[in-house]
């Protein structure tokens, strides 16, 4: 058979573009049904049955940093790394004169509040101080999940932000793509970390172990599938405000007394 | 140590920088691919002639960037070994997972581009040696050997429709590059819509630059006189993709600090303090004014072709160093504002290390070995030294 160079050409085109787009469908059809089947957890647990919300009232946050403690231990989050999956933030507005009406508000987290906070400003300096627990809000529209570019951050059906760490590749997007910082990189695993809400303990029945550690019952979590539960009622009745919500990110973390200076 | 480096308040996870120096260097090589492969097709679809001498020596110069280009990103990975999964299970909503198909098809394109015009010598090579050469150059001309009048014709007629996909391919290639910063809600000085066409007018002009360099040096090498009409309708395309990127570069900063959002403040502080000097000094004057003064007054000088010469190589030499520093700004300078929006950070480029900038040389340092050994396989001085004398 005489096969003219440009037959040839074509033929070669189609061959190679066959074959990339057959396998690409075919493994992508793999991976789905795979993780359709396989809800992480079994046994007992159905995660179509929950969808969890979390609630922080900085009113009562008293800054003693157990929870960011419990988090790190529970977690096997390095203690000797500056990374965290939950910190708490303190700020503090100073008196200014009344004439000038710019504020100046003083931040920080140092070591995620672990160790607590030192006073370093004067009392009779500051006007208002305040602490903020912070953590993955586990958005409903999350750009972390968005941004990766194999899908190995993903949002379970019970409303968890999760990475697969077998799958990760370690680019470093969704870190990027995360507006809170709640996201960091696992040098160990040499793939992206993040908060799980605990969820090896939620599907058990416990609660995360931040949440069991506050001692001021400043972090809530449950069920936004129960209606009675103690999240549902605080979203039902109170005065609640999301982090940077001009973001479209939705996210299930729920605030109670957020100042204006919060982002 | 680590305090001062960083000022206000930054998240505790962001005490460290994601995305270092080979962050920076994979945009700017992919930039100089686009900007080469779009100066080539000035005379392969627009049929510009004065570019011909440098069309076919274009698109090697972009092969050899292309081939190097994903190198930086895998490098990066915190897990290389399973790059290769953003080809099997792309993940269609991040606008990283297009990165191998878009890279892929491009290479395609830019080889095919690259046989098409080359054919004709393969085949002629392939008759006229022995040996190993001529296996060689058999395989490469993949074994048939019609270069009939009409066959070349036909050729000529089908590299034309590729290079004509070709462009907006290039075009994509950088533009979804700018895409993958500009997508980023999160961070203030990446978010906007105007980042696809920046990141690719300045990929243009960067290509052409190098372009320019490149061919000024090979024929310094090989002792061979300079096309000046070639040259000066060169730097005249680089004149006029500068306005433009220049205009865009403007106009994003100007409607940041005319809308004056609640970010405003961050981005002052970034561009006086952080990379005040990178961005107004580097990117702006020395990247783009001076080359635009100097290449205007190239465009008025009669005669004095070494005069003119001498000012183009010095415009090139700083727009491929401006850019550069353009691609710093965006990449390093997106991550040293906090995104509490009230804190700064400091990125130290260390020397030794994966990430490092040993590695970040070498890895520039590649495509200029790949392209002395393609053009020793695929020469395109002919046309390059077609119309001018050997020197003494
Ligand atoms: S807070 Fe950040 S990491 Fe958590 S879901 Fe939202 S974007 Fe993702
Ligand atoms: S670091 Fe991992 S989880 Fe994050 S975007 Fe990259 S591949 Fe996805």
């Amino acid at each position: 058979m005489d096969i003219s160079r440009r037959e040839f050409t074509k033929i070669g085109c189609k061959i190679i573009i066959g074959a990339t787009a057959g396998t690409t469908i075919v493994e992508s059809l793999i991976t789905n049904s795979i993780a359709a089947e396989n809800s992480p957890v079994k046994g007992g647990y159905n995660w179509e049955e929950h969808f969890w919300g979390y609630v922080v009232d900085t009113r009562k946050c008293i800054g003693c940093g157990r929870c960011a403690n419990a988090c790190k231990l529970e977690n096997h989050v390095p203690f000797d790394e500056e990374v965290y999956r939950t910190w708490i933030e303190r700020y503090r507005v100073k008196k200014t004169s009344l004439e000038t009406r710019e504020e100046e508000v003083v931040i920080d987290s140092p070591d995620g509040g672990i160790e607590g906070f030192v006073d370093d400003i004067p009392a009779e300096e500051i006007k208002k101080a305040f602490f903020v627990p912070k953590i993955c809000n586990h958005c409903d529209n999350p750009p972390c999940v968005q941004v990766c570019p194999v899908g190995a951050t993903y949002t379970t059906k019970d409303g968890v932000v999760l990475v697969d760490y077998e799958y990760c590749i370690g680019c470093r997007y969704c870190i990027q793509g995360c507006p809170y910082g709640a996201r960091y990189f696992n040098t160990e695993k040499g793939t992206a970390d993040k908060c799980t809400w605990c969820y090896h303990r939620i599907t058990k029945g416990l609660l995360p172990a931040c949440v069991q550690a506050c001692p001021t019952g400043a972090r809530k979590f449950g069920d936004m599938l129960d209606k009675d539960s103690e999240v549902n009622k605080i979203i039902d009745e109170e005065r609640i405000n999301l982090l940077k919500p001009d973001l479209g990110t939705k996210p299930k973390v729920f605030y109670i007394g957020l100042d204006r200076e919060v982002k | 140590m680590l305090d001062n480096l960083i000022w206000g308040y930054v998240y505790p996870n962001e005490s460290e920088i994601q995305w270092s120096i080979l962050i920076v260097l994979y945009p700017y090589i992919t930039g100089l691919v686009a900007g080469a492969f779009i100066a080539s097709s000035l005379y392969h679809v627009f049929g510009k002639n004065e570019i011909k001498p440098v069309a076919r020596f274009a698109l090697l110069t972009a092969l050899s960037f292309l081939l190097v280009a994903m190198l930086p990103l895998l490098v990066h990975l915190g897990r290389p070994e399973r790059g290769i999964e953003i080809m099997f299970t792309p993940h269609l909503t991040s606008a990283m997972s297009g990165f191998g198909y878009i890279f892929s098809f491009y290479l395609i394109i830019v080889v095919l581009e690259i046989w098409l015009s080359f054919r004709e010598d393969i085949v002629k090579k392939a008759l006229s040696s022995h040996g190993w050469k001529e296996l060689l150059y058999s395989s490469l001309a993949l074994f048939s050997f019609d270069i009939s009048e009409k066959a070349l014709h036909d050729d000529e007629k089908f590299a034309r429709k590729l290079a004509i996909i070709g462009i907006p391919s290039a075009a994509f290639l950088h533009g979804y590059v700018g895409f993958i910063f500009g997508g980023i809600k999160a961070n203030p000085w990446w978010s906007t819509p105007l980042m696809p066409i920046i990141f690719l007018m300045s990929a243009i002009v960067s290509g052409i630059a190098l372009l320019i360099l490149l061919y000024i040096a090979a024929m310094k090498i090989r002792k061979h006189a300079i096309d000046h009409k070639c040259l000066q309708s060169l730097a005249h395309y680089l004149w006029i993709f500068l306005i433009l990127d220049v205009t865009l570069e403007l106009l994003e900063i100007i409607s940041m600090k005319y809308a004056s959002r609640e970010d405003i403040d961050i981005i002052n502080r970034l561009l006086s303090d952080k990379i005040g000097f990178t961005f107004w000094g580097v990117q702006l004057t020395l990247g783009i004014l001076i080359p635009f003064i100097l290449l205007l007054m190239v465009n008025f000088i009669k005669k004095r072709d070494t005069l003119k010469m001498i000012m183009i190589s010095i415009s090139c030499i700083f727009v491929v160093i401006g850019v550069f520093a353009m691609r710093w700004n965006v990449v390093i300078g997106g991550q040293e504002i906090s995104k509490s929006l009230v804190g700064t950070l400091t990125y130290v480029p260390v020397f030794f290390s994966q990430e490092g900038v040993l590695p970040a040389i070498i890895i520039f340092m590649l495509p200029f070995i790949i392209l002395r050994v393609v053009t020793a396989i695929l020469p395109p001085w002919k046309d390059m030294e077609e119309e001018t004398q050997k020197l003494k």
